[in-house]
């Protein structure tokens, strides 16, 4: 197995995709905005479409179906992006922050 | 290139293999790095353009994987559609990182880090340690094996998320202008 062969691995999409979640994991636990915040998770859904497309393309016997999941992931996530967007507006209007620490009712 | 052939022996750079394996490296580093923008850079335009430079990455990721049709729905919808409403939002919101650390305290990064660093271990272990079996492909994954399953065995899935995306735009609209003075 050379470099340049790679592609034709199932092992390296499926760390690519483990890197991705984890860069979106960190990034979900450090940003201090909400904006921030879903840029993370736009991340950790793409790494979750990446290991679809891989084991579809290496052992699924019929290679549609995991195609059709991503489209649905997608479909998922770009309704999740415009309803999250709608809502860090609406906060913002309230709040006139996004930020994660100032948006607390109650003294504590 | 071929679905099912996996190669045994080392491609030279200059054969078609070669430059293939080449092209696959530099569009992994784009999205590696792509998403280390993303989830790293201190600004939030910053990281909206590292995201979009990320699924670029992703869509020719897609393309590797034999699936032309899903690698263009990725740079639409993404690329064309996702992050332009995030860099919409963040115009909006104007949301300026004002105070570096607050009450999570200088700790959060370095513990970030770390449980970011245990998930990707134990996904990679666990990547590493199993045996996937290898089934026979059925059919070849094309665009237009992809409708033909949308509109027959999917038509149910496919209408509903239809119906979920129609509630999110309504849902939307009505969420951003509920509190609007005037």
């Amino acid at each position: 197995m050379s470099t340049l062969s790679l592609y034709n691995n199932l092992n390296t999409f499926l760390y690519l995709a483990a890197l991705l979640f984890g860069m979106g994991v960190y990034g979900l636990v450090t940003r201090r905005t909400l904006i921030g915040m879903l840029i993370s998770a736009e991340l950790i859904l793409a790494a979750a479409s990446i290991n679809f497309m891989a084991f579809n393309r290496f052992t699924a016997p019929d290679p549609t179906v995991g195609q059709i999941f991503t489209l649905f992931i997608m479909a998922i996530a770009a309704a999740e992006a415009a309803i999250g967007l709608s809502i860090v507006l609406a906060v913002y209007r309230n709040y006139k922050s996004i930020d994660t620490e100032d948006l607390v009712e109650l003294q504590g | 290139m071929n679905p099912s052939m996996p190669i045994t022996e080392a491609p030279g750079l200059f054969t078609a293999d070669g430059l293939t394996g080449l092209i696959f490296l530099v569009m992994m580093a784009v999205t590696l790095i792509g998403g280390l923008i993303a989830c790293c850079a201190e600004r939030l335009v910053r990281a909206v353009a590292g995201l979009m430079v990320c699924f670029v990455g992703v869509a020719s990721l897609y393309y590797f994987l034999n699936s032309p049709f899903v690698a263009m729905m990725q740079m639409l919808i993404y690329v064309g559609a996702v992050c332009i409403t995030i860099a919409f939002a963040i115009m909006l919101a104007a949301p300026e990182e004002s105070k570096k650390n607050g009450p999570a305290g200088p700790l959060s990064g370095p513990l970030g880090f770390i449980t970011a660093g245990i998930v990707t271990f134990g996904l990679i272990v666990m990547a590493l340690n199993t045996k996937f079996p290898i089934l026979a492909k059925v059919n070849q994954g094309t665009a237009k094996e992809i409708g033909i399953q949308l509109l027959t065995q999917y038509s149910m899935v496919f209408e509903l998320i239809s119906i979920v995306l129609l509630i999110a735009i309504i849902g939307a609209l009505v969420l951003a202008r509920a509190g609007r003075s005037k």
